[in-house]
């Protein structure tokens, strides 16, 4: 009886999370306006949202930024999990409370604090300025999912390789890195994500040359409904399930 | 203890007042010790004495706080793994996993760049030598523990270094297949001729593989010398517990005769015993150390010390025997089969006497008799 | 000598740890911490026209935060946040538990299920949300279809409205780290408790809570910080009717332009934070068990 009622449960949580999202992408098909009443199957929207210039150009600008931000970071977080995981050195902890409290920290204050870093410092505001802040606030979840692989990792195969004559980067090259790339791949797909959804720090970052998809989402949403949105989001969605499906597969791959 | 150093010129490693702390704990404290070239030499001890700090502080993984490691004279301290001549057999092998036999083997002379046909060349011919040569494209995950442990040795010495570091490398294998590789080690020692500094607390494995053996406790050494000097003449109670059965039964010393022999009141009866390898004064407590093998079971008329038969157990090739002596301690004694007696025996309960072969006693200052 | 001066700097026999040691600090302290002493800076400065601030020393913009006005504001801002967290837990909970009594081999696929969401654009969810309860939307058009009302009702652009997609977004953030207290929960404590004799009630009161506080309060902890913070569900499900802490925050720093004021406010939630993280880390090394967050 209990069990019942448990999966019952689930099951009425399951759909509230995934009702919303259905709405949208149904909607995304429907050839009127309405939010609500079915009008035929139709691309129309998906054809308005390629064809809206500006928007394309934000988009792309902001596919750019999230690859760069993913890669980036997953060589600086990379660098860091190994460090972490390798050695001992002094400050140890303070890095990693450091990178807690980055994690947990509201992204509004992330934001606002590297704004007046950046207007102190005379920065244009643009691509650099944002890339810079995404590294930043994607940085500890990359560290912690690299970490993890890491934890898992046979120190004593790193020892084998520096005693068999190989420098530290020969070690990380030959014997790390083919070891550990799926966390990496992981870690990319994270940074992307991250990046891609991100509106709060960019709102702060975002310079008048440098437009990108989040906030002009955010400027398409806060006036009223418009089934292009729908298109659009229908389309991240794809996306989204894409890169976590990717990275699902690559870490449960390697533990077999 | 018979110095080998003066025998041999010049040592080929030779370890000066090192020392290691972790937080504040001393792990290693001056360590003193000269390793000469084509020697097996066994660094034995109880988990967290510092055999496997040392070892790493030899293969470059630990940095010692204080102290010098010389390399045929030239401090090798400040250098990095990589440029260290010596190579590693890691405990439970550290194999690269993603790698076929071959590639583990060949890695050092890739990081070496080495040309291709002199690598596969020296590859095959290692491979031949551990006796894997068909299994050069399987990985590791494939082979038996014995077979991983034979490319974990093949891959460090494949770079012919002064000398083989291996960090209880035997540990991971059952009884049979270690007894192999003790004499598998052995033969790849002789043939390729490297110091070999072996780590393990096993002191069987120990005594029958070594040269010498370093019998370390607590970071110190407490002895250093052949197996059988540590065997038979430890230098002091812990040596004489960690190598070995031992009987250690108390006495006082009650004078010193001229020839440094000594009187020694053992448990009510006085004894002339072997001059002790220590000072001795009279009222000092020690310990009479015998090996199991020294004592001798005698019927209860015999003189000797009086006891009962505690516990018997077969051991295939001797007959073990547990006495409770009368006078407290219990002793074990071990007794080879003697062929024309094949159904000798005794009972459990018997009253015996137990004595030894005379001057096979050693004796040891009592550390653990309040001061 | 000069060696060992600068080897704590840069130790040039281990180039490579060194450099990556150099690497991160440099970011952090160059990007996290460095940015921050200045907002902490700015906030005890004044407000100047042209160039953001004056440098003289003021307590003004503190005192200026208990302001009636701006006071009024926190405290909505901070109810809306607790509701949407306590409502999280309130769904979470009982939820994190139901899947880690599920068979093992299903528990991975709900889990991914979960974290789909979690992967999906925040303001395409949110905007999800926004067509659901407009005001032409489906909820009031369903309403309407079946008769239980005439007149579409007012959904959007209320408190509701907000903490729904509040909760909406964050749910997974409570349940992730609730989930894994449950996992680690072993069976065998609770028929160790059964066992001597606690009611099903007890058991829970006095091993299950405890257990997973932890949990609780980490989740507790993901979910309040970022919905005081989430300027943009308030704008999007809120109108300008519903403001955070967040839209003071931006508002101040990109509309009005008030610098020290805004930073204030940012200090003051980030000593928010210090304290929740402060009551997180005693309830584990109360439990002793690390929650993966």
């Amino acid at each position: 009886m209990s069990r019942w009622l448990l999966r019952g449960y689930l099951a009425l949580v399951y759909l509230l999370l995934y009702l919303p999202i259905l709405v949208l992408v149904v909607f995304a098909f429907n050839d009127n306006r309405s939010a609500y009443s079915w009008g035929g199957f139709s691309w129309r929207w998906f054809e308005a949202l390629f064809n809206n210039r500006s928007l394309m150009d934000a988009a792309l600008n902001s596919l750019l930024l999230a690859a760069s931000t993913a890669t980036l970071t997953m060589i600086i977080g990379t660098l860091t999990a190994v460090a972490l995981q390798r050695y001992r050195f002094r400050g140890k902890a303070a890095l990693q409370g450091m990178l807690f409290v980055v994690m947990m920290s509201p992204e509004i204050v992330m934001a606002i604090s590297l704004l007046a870093l950046f207007i102190l410092l005379g920065m244009q505001l643009g691509f650099v300025s944002l890339l810079l802040a995404h590294i930043t606030f994607c940085l500890p979840f990359v560290v912690i999912t690299v970490y993890a692989q890491l934890s898992g990792f046979d120190n004593r195969l790193m020892e084998a390789a520096r005693d068999l004559g190989a420098s530290e980067w020969q070690t990380l090259r030959t014997v790390l890195l083919p070891m550990i790339w799926p966390a990496l791949l992981a870690g990319w797909l994270l940074g992307f994500t991250l990046s891609l959804d991100d509106v709060v720090v960019s709102t702060f970052m975002t310079g008048p040359g440098f437009d990108v998809l989040p906030l002009r989402i955010y400027s398409m949403v806060r006036i009223g409904l418009s089934p292009e949105v729908n298109a659009l989001g229908a389309l991240l969605l794809l996306l989204s399930l894409i890169s976590l499906m990717l990275s699902h597969l690559i870490l449960t791959r390697k533990r077999s | 203890m018979t110095d080998a150093a003066t025998a041999k010129p010049s040592p080929q490693l030779s370890l000066r007042g090192l020392a290691k702390r972790f937080d504040g704990k001393a792990v290693l404290s001056d360590i003193q010790l000269d390793i000469h070239d084509g020697e097996f030499i066994t660094l034995l001890g109880p988990s967290g004495c510092g055999k496997t700090t040392l070892l790493r502080m030899l293969a470059g993984f630990e940095t010692p706080d204080e102290g010098s490691i010389r390399l045929d004279g030239a401090d090798i301290v400040g250098l990095p793994p990589n440029h260290r001549p010596l190579n590693t057999v890691f405990q439970n092998y550290a194999l690269f996993p993603h790698m076929t036999v071959f590639q583990n083997v060949a890695y050092g002379l890739r990081m070496e760049r080495c040309p291709a046909a002199e690598i596969r060349t020296r590859v095959e011919q290692m491979l031949a030598m551990v006796q894997l040569s068909e299994f050069a494209a399987r990985k590791p995950h494939q082979l038996s523990g014995g077979q991983q442990q034979r490319v974990a040795i093949a891959r460090a010495v494949i770079k012919r270094p002064r000398v083989l570091l291996l960090d209880e490398p035997l540990s991971a294998l059952d009884f049979k297949l270690r007894k192999t590789m003790q004499l598998e080690l052995k033969r790849i020692q002789r043939e390729l001729g490297i110091t070999f500094v072996f780590v393990t607390h096993d002191q069987e494995e120990a005594l029958s593989m070594s040269d010498r053996v370093v019998v370390l406790n607590q970071g110190q050494i407490e002895q250093l010398g052949t197996p059988r000097e540590v065997y038979e003449r430890p230098a002091s109670l812990f040596v004489a517990r960690f190598v070995g059965e031992a009987n250690l039964l108390p006495g006082e010393i009650a004078g010193v005769a001229d020839d440094g022999r000594v009187q020694v009141d053992v448990m009510g009866q006085r004894m002339l015993l072997r001059r002790p390898f220590f000072p001795a004064t009279p009222g000092q407590k020690v310990k009479i150390l015998l090996r199991p093998e020294d004592m001798r079971l005698g019927t209860a008329d015999e003189s000797g010390f009086p006891g009962r038969v505690l516990e018997r157990s077969y051991k295939g090739s001797t007959l073990d025997a547990v006495v409770r002596l009368d006078a407290g301690p219990d002793i074990l004694a071990s007794e080879f089969f003697d062929e024309d007696y094949p159904d000798f025996d005794h009972r459990r309960g018997e009253p015996v006497t137990v004595t030894w072969v005379p001057s096979w006693e050693w004796l040891l200052p009592d550390a653990d008799a309040p001061v | 000598m000069l060696t060992r001066l600068f080897k704590p700097l840069f130790d040039l026999k281990a180039p490579f740890r060194s450099g990556v040691l150099w690497l991160i600090w440099g970011w952090l302290i160059l990007l996290v911490l460095l940015p921050n002493l200045l907002v902490i800076g700015v906030s005890f400065l004044e407000r100047d026209p042209q160039d953001f601030i004056r440098f003289s020393v003021t307590l003004d913009n503190y005192r200026r935060l208990f302001d009636p006005l701006y006071l009024g504001v926190f405290l909505r801002s901070l109810h809306m946040a607790v509701l949407a967290t306590v409502l999280c837990l309130l769904i979470g909970y009982p939820f994190a538990w139901g899947v880690s009594r599920v068979t093992p081999r299903w528990r991975p696929l709900l889990m991914f299920l979960l974290i789909v969401p979690f992967w999906t654009n925040s303001l395409v969810r949110t905007y999800a949300i926004k067509v659901l309860l407009a005001g032409n939307g489906l909820i009031n058009s369903f309403l309407i279809d079946v008769g239980l009302i005439s007149q579409p009702v007012q959904l959007l652009y209320t408190e509701g409205a907000v903490i729904i997609g509040l909760i909406y977004v964050l749910l997974p953030f409570m349940i992730l780290p609730l989930y894994s207290v449950f996992e680690q929960l072993r069976e065998d404590l609770l028929a160790a408790s059964a066992d001597l004799g606690a009611s099903r009630w007890r058991t829970f009161r006095h091993v299950v809570i405890p257990m997973t506080m932890p949990g609780v309060i980490a989740g507790c902890l993901l979910v309040l910080l970022p919905a005081m913070g989430m300027f943009y569900i308030a704008d999007v499900l809120g109108g300008s009717r519903v403001l955070l802490v967040g839209n003071v925050i931006k508002s101040q720093f990109l509309d009005a332009r008030d610098w020290p004021f805004g930073a204030a406010a940012s200090v003051l939630l980030t000593v928010a934070m210090a304290l929740l993280l402060l009551a997180y880390w005693q309830s584990v090394r109360r439990v002793r068990q690390q929650v993966a967050l």
